[in-house]
């Protein structure tokens, strides 16, 4: 939570100095100190606004990664009541690093998917670093076709560096995993609704992302590699990742220009990492307002919304 | 490795090297092979399927020579070969992206990395589709993932079976998260193919299939055969290896290595596939064996 990243710098030098003078006004010395305050918050509010209107993809990543972000449970925890976690892929195995389970949202009943990352070391080799292994798919596979028995819309929420990339996980089939659950999800005949929190790492993403509207924070990132395994491939140097960044489209205006995505869900100033609750009360809205556009569907339109709704999506250009 | 063996057990691999007579001279004619080093008449390996006949290493092979091995003679109407890539990230690495299609466009003779056509196998009409590895790897971006979804929806029109060889690196990064949405568009239409018609769509895994491209359709036949030696998995095995900080189990991601983990049907010898296809899908649709009488 309290990592400042580099940009961020500036604002916390001066919100520093705002609390270093509220300290000396508390102590009942000057009286013009009021004044210099509300001048710093004003200059504050200015810098944070202009640090954070022209954030560079690669800031942005970095945001993406940032560990005051809400996570899933963070989202259940503020949006929903009666969270029952369900566990297991039915095959042997319990991934952490995906969470499941039924919750209501604003009274409606619901299934909930998402990737969980942890915020210390001993949480995050519990949770792979929000890395599943098929496992992990395979329970989400599970509890969403759960959800389509008993006709309950389902919330995803996507954080994620990847898919695992381990010997295990690809003995288990890692890749057929992912491909089951993106055909599956096309299948589905009950709403989906998924939220590209934090990080949208390609494959082991878009596994648990095939949804009738995707809608994603501001500075989350959503990408086919990460910044530093494109940059390893095409410029052979994982540094050049700001450049990847750049180059790969990843931002959420990026993805709403592309018709990737539905919606952009704007941050507080300050990022989602600074302001947690309103975040979520945010995407909550988002959400709501989404699910009950969808309400009306028959279960074949709603199939059929987000067969097209993914059909369209490339560019290309025919009779060349 | 210390691994306990006994002496006996050790087991010493000899690679035959090539030769240092130049492939340069006569190239029409001959070709080394990548792995043995025997030399191979041209006109040899192309009627043995592009095998080696010494060592049975299976070359690669472009698109639409594939689709001619596997179907009947004068089947195939191709399709969608006028579907051109648009640069709609401008992207640019060491050369722009638009440049970089160009040359695979001038150099391979596709517009990408994908041939798709109508076809005949041993009498079952098919719908067929192949990938263009020299294309930039196989990779694919929005083109290719429009061609695979059409040949799974023209098999759903026609109510025939679809069959898809896959070879290629995975998602095209030049295309950025647009590719990745291939995966999903491809993916909901093999699901329409089951779901509405009930036609079978057989996968056939090539050397290499990985990322993207592993992790949608090619996974998702009903029935999925791979040839030998293939490469095919999520990961790529440096990254993997960077992961663990260890080496690779033998044979890890192989054709052979997926069969023993229950993530294929079968391993099938090129000079063998179509053969099996001709009578895999015969038995899915229940057609009558060729030359069965009526």
């Amino acid at each position: 939570m309290d990592l400042v990243l580099d940009f961020e710098r500036p604002i916390a030098e001066l919100r520093h100095q705002i609390d270093a003078l509220r300290d000396v006004h508390a102590g009942g010395h000057e009286v013009d100190i009021q004044a210099s305050i509300t001048h710093l918050e004003g200059e504050l509010a200015e810098l944070q606004t202009r640090i954070f209107s022209r954030l560079t993809p690669w800031q942005r990543t970095q945001l993406a990664r940032h560990t005051g972000r809400p996570f899933t449970l963070d989202y259940i925890e503020g949006l929903c009541t009666e969270w029952t976690e369900l566990h297991g892929d039915r095959g042997g195995f319990d991934d952490h690093a995906i969470v499941c389970g039924l919750a209501r949202f604003r009274g409606q009943s619901v299934v909930v998917i998402g990737n969980q990352k942890g915020r210390k070391t001993r949480e995050n080799l519990v949770r792979n670093f929000g890395m599943a292994r098929p496992e992990g798919y395979r329970k989400a596979l599970r509890v969403m076709k759960l959800a389509n028995d008993f006709g309950l819309p389902i919330l995803t929420f996507v954080d994620t560096p990847g898919a695992y990339p381990g010997v295990e996980a690809e003995a288990n089939g890692q890749a057929e995993a992912i491909a089951r659950n993106i055909m599956e999800m096309a299948r589905l005949n009950v709403p989906v609704v998924t939220v590209i929190a934090g990080e949208g790492g390609s494959g082991g993403a878009l596994a648990i992302a095939v949804a009738n509207r995707v809608l994603m924070l501001e500075n989350g990132v959503y990408s086919v590699i990460s910044p530093e395994g494109c940059a390893a491939i095409l410029w052979r140097d994982r540094a050049e990742a700001p450049r990847a960044a750049e180059a790969l489209g990843i931002t959420a205006r990026d993805c709403l220009k592309l018709g990737v995505i539905d919606e952009l869900i704007e941050e507080p100033i300050g990022g989602a990492h600074r302001h947690r609750a309103a975040t979520i009360q945010r995407v909550g809205d988002a959400i709501a307002s989404h699910l009950n556009a969808l309400k009306d569907l028959s279960p074949e339109q709603i199939r059929a919304d987000r067969e097209q709704r993914f059909r369209k999506l490339g560019r290309f250009m025919e009779g060349a | 490795m210390a691994d306990g063996r006994r002496w006996f057990e050790n087991t010493k691999t000899f690679t035959a090297r090539a030769r240092p007579m130049d492939s340069a001279v006569a190239p029409d004619l001959w070709t080394l092979c990548d792995k043995c080093g025997t030399p191979i008449f041209n006109e040899t390996l192309a009627q043995n399927s592009q095998v080696c006949p010494s060592c049975g290493h299976h070359f690669p092979v472009s698109g639409a020579v594939r689709l001619r091995m596997l179907c009947d003679e004068g089947s195939l109407v191709f399709h969608d070969a006028d579907l051109v890539s648009v640069d709609a990230l401008s992207f640019v690495d060491s050369k722009p992206y638009g440049r970089r299609v160009a040359a695979s466009r001038s150099q391979v003779g596709t517009n990408d990395a994908f041939v798709s056509a109508s076809g005949v196998i041993e009498g079952i009409p098919v719908e067929v589709g192949s990938f263009e590895f020299r294309f930039m790897g196989g990779s694919m971006g929005s083109v290719v993932g429009e061609m695979i979804t059409r040949v799974f929806e023209r098999a759903r029109a026609r109510s025939v079976p679809a069959v898809v060889v896959s070879a290629s690196g995975g998602a095209r990064m030049q295309e950025g998260v647009l590719s990745l949405m291939q995966m999903a568009k491809t993916c909901a239409a093999v699901a329409r193919l089951k779901d509405d018609a009930h036609m079978p769509y057989i996968s056939v895994l090539s050397h290499p299939t990985t990322g993207g491209v592993a992790a949608s359709f090619s996974m998702l036949g009903d029935v999925i055969v791979a040839e030998p030696g293939a490469l095919i998995g999520f990961a790529g095995p440096r990254v993997i290896k960077e992961t663990i900080g260890q080496d690779l189990p033998v044979g890890f991601q192989t054709s052979e290595y997926l069969l023993e983990h229950g993530m294929i049907d079968r391993v099938v010898k090129r000079t063998e596939l179509r053969a099996l296809l001709a009578q895999l899908l015969g038995q899915l649709t229940n057609a009558a064996p060729r030359g069965a009488g009526a």
